[in-house]
């Protein structure tokens, strides 16, 4: 059928977009200055891209308003860091609980942060243990709160993510989590670069392995919106009533959604603890779901490439093309008015508002980016259609 | 084919089915006719598994299906086009009949043709958005998506609810040729009128009770039923 033909061609489109991505990172990361802005930006995006996508997949495509990606996202760090902190590192890391209760590391049972398998297999197998316990928490709370419905949900899930960031920083489970100290000297993505023998980067490789992983991840979301499963999501989102009369099983897909939703959060979180080089329990308050859950809208509640897109189009300007509004100006002997530390936020709230106020759902809708490209049948038609309604 | 025992069902705090009986023969078109509140949906979303009876038995076949999950009572073959039509709005037509055959896993695409041939216009707007469609239309497209999981029984909550008079004549048509290729029917409606001329068997449902029975020419003959339902 017609359907099939689209999918394979649009897979296959897909997977040459991601290899000259991955390419052009690699290029830019090994031509340009390693100190430039961009490559934070690019960082940062593209662990908050997976987010966002993950949110996404959630709100968007299911119709569950959660604000717990946060929490998922810390439970996801403090696994990867927990679990990758190297063994003769950890009694430096948590000095204060004379060591860790925990004796090993994964990448030393893989042969040691040093070496290639050790790193890539310990980092790996973290990541994805990351995301499991983040996924197991999901199915923990999801029995009880996804009987809930919109603004209920909203509440239930922002409070447990309050909740786990107020456990992780327990001294009583310090000999775990450290407390309230940071987690320190895990694998981070410049872990990844290729250094001679002399310890010379020969290979940047460290805004990569964020873009790996994350590509990795979101054409699996992808994959999985463009399923039966997929649009099992949107019946419930679209019409509850309806989806569970066609036989969709609610709390089933509902929970599926959840608990996936939740896994890639805590790959995130994961990503993001070797983004920053540390986990650290404050860092995932509810004003990081808030940053996702502005990106989710700003890119259109229902797109994943416009999640994409908003991603780096926000962390780009406040990490980067803003800066300049932070520090004093002096044209021609004369100080600019208004640039001061905290400007940049100011302006950056307006360019919020304006987008905000000019696409009202968002920069793409609910469209992805290669519909753009395709020419909308029958439009005539269909607005006909609207009138005899 | 379909057989309810004495079904009670409390709704909302009330109990609006109080003890009905009665039989749906296979191949028929069977409807529930009655007045607002008379108890006409909630029976039918008993014997869908959306609200769990509080006593009674419903048989499909030999088999005991009461208080099944929404999700196994379709997949045994019963499938309800739900009042107000329902429709996913912002999917496409035909991610719309796809849902509707969600709990099959074998190949729909005969099963999509018999739709089109069913309802050409359907076909004319497959990749429209359902919201966009006119509300004769997206009832077409509910019993679509209803007849998608190729159901034995197939109940219909209402279908002219809201539609123009030539629109309904279309939909009771479209009915009537569903039937003759094997569904049975079970409708509920407030057109007495146009149920009663379509129907094999018709009962009349009132607060909660059936009160009379018949061919749908008997009923629609008869001096009680005329005063009450057909003005």
């Amino acid at each position: 059928m017609i359907q099939t033909k689209k999918n394979k061609t649009g897979a296959f489109l897909g997977l040459v977009a991601a290899v000259v991505v991955l390419a052009l990172v690699v290029v830019l990361e090994n031509t340009l200055p390693s100190t430039s802005q961009l490559f934070i930006v690019l960082k940062k995006g593209a662990v908050y891209s997976l987010v966002a996508v993950s949110m996404n997949l959630l709100n968007g495509f299911t119709g569950l308003f959660s604000l717990g990606q946060a929490g998922f996202m810390l439970l996801g760090a403090y696994t990867y860091a927990i679990l990758t902190v190297p063994v003769a590192q950890k009694d430096t890391v948590y000095y204060l609980y004379g060591g860790s209760a925990l004796n090993f590391s994964l990448p030393d049972l893989f042969g040691g942060v040093d070496t290639p398998q050790g790193l890539i297999l310990g980092v790996a197998l973290a990541i994805l243990l990351a995301g499991c316990v983040a996924a197991l928490f999901a199915w923990l709370i999801g029995l009880p709160v996804l009987r809930l419905k919109s603004d209920y949900l909203a509440i239930a899930t922002l409070g447990f993510a309050e909740i786990i960031r107020a456990i992780f920083q327990w001294q009583a489970l310090g000999p775990v989590t450290n407390g309230a100290n940071m987690i320190t000297q895990i694998p981070t993505f410049t872990s990844f670069n290729i250094k001679n023998a002399d310890g010379e980067v020969i290979l940047r490789l460290s805004a990569f392995v964020p873009f790996l992983v994350a590509i990795l991840c979101i054409a699996v979301i992808v994959m999985l919106i463009n399923s039966s499963y997929g649009r099992a999501f949107k019946a419930i989102r679209e019409d509850e009533i309806a989806a569970e009369a066609m036989g969709i099983n609610l709390a089933k897909h509902k929970m599926l959604s959840f608990c996936i939703s939740s896994f890639f959060a805590g790959v995130g979180g994961a990503l993001f603890a070797m983004y920053a080089s540390n986990a650290q329990a404050k860092v995932y308050t509810s004003t990081m779901t808030y940053e996702i859950l502005l990106i989710v809208v700003i890119g259109g509640i229902g797109s994943v490439s416009g999640s994409c897109i908003a991603t780096f189009l926000y962390v780009a300007a406040s990490e980067w093309w803003l800066r300049f509004l932070d520090s004093e100006m002096w044209i021609f002997g004369v100080k600019v008015p208004f640039l001061r530390t905290g400007f940049r936020m100011v302006v950056f709230s307006i360019i919020i508002m304006i987008v905000v106020l000019f696409f009202r759902r968002g920069l793409m809708g609910d469209k992805e980016l290669p519909d753009l490209f395709r020419p909308r049948p029958k439009k005539t038609a269909r607005k006909a259609g609207e009138h005899n309604g | 084919m379909l057989r309810i025992d004495d079904l009670r069902v409390n709704y909302g705090g009330i109990e609006a089915v109080k003890g009905v009986t009665f039989e749906v023969p296979e191949g028929e078109i069977v409807t529930l006719i009655g007045a607002n509140g008379a108890g006409k949906s909630t029976t039918l979303r008993a014997i869908a598994g959306l609200v769990k009876p509080a006593s009674g038995r419903i048989h499909l076949q030999a088999e005991d299906i009461t208080g099944l999950s929404p999700d196994r009572i379709v997949s045994k073959g019963i499938t309800l086009v739900p009042e107000g039509r329902h429709v996913f709005p912002d999917l496409t037509v035909l991610e719309n009949l796809k849902i509707g055959a969600y709990l099959r896993t074998d190949s729909l695409e005969d099963d999509i043709k018999w739709v089109y041939d069913l309802f050409p216009r359907l076909k004319e707007r497959s990749w429209q958005a359902a919201g966009t469609l006119s509300g004769g239309e997206q009832q077409m497209l509910a019993v679509g998506r209803a007849l998608m999981s190729r159901p034995k029984i197939m109940m219909m909550d209402e279908p002219s609810l809201g539609l123009a008079p030539l629109v309904v004549k279309g939909i009771f048509e479209i009915i009537k040729e569903i039937n003759r290729q094997g569904v049975t029917i079970l409708l509920i409606e407030q057109n007495a009128n146009m149920a009663l001329h379509t129907a094999d068997t018709a009962y009349v449902l009132e607060t909660g009770r059936l009160t009379m029975s018949g061919t749908g020419k008997e009923l629609l003959n008869d001096e009680a039923v005329k005063k009450a339902y057909l003005g």
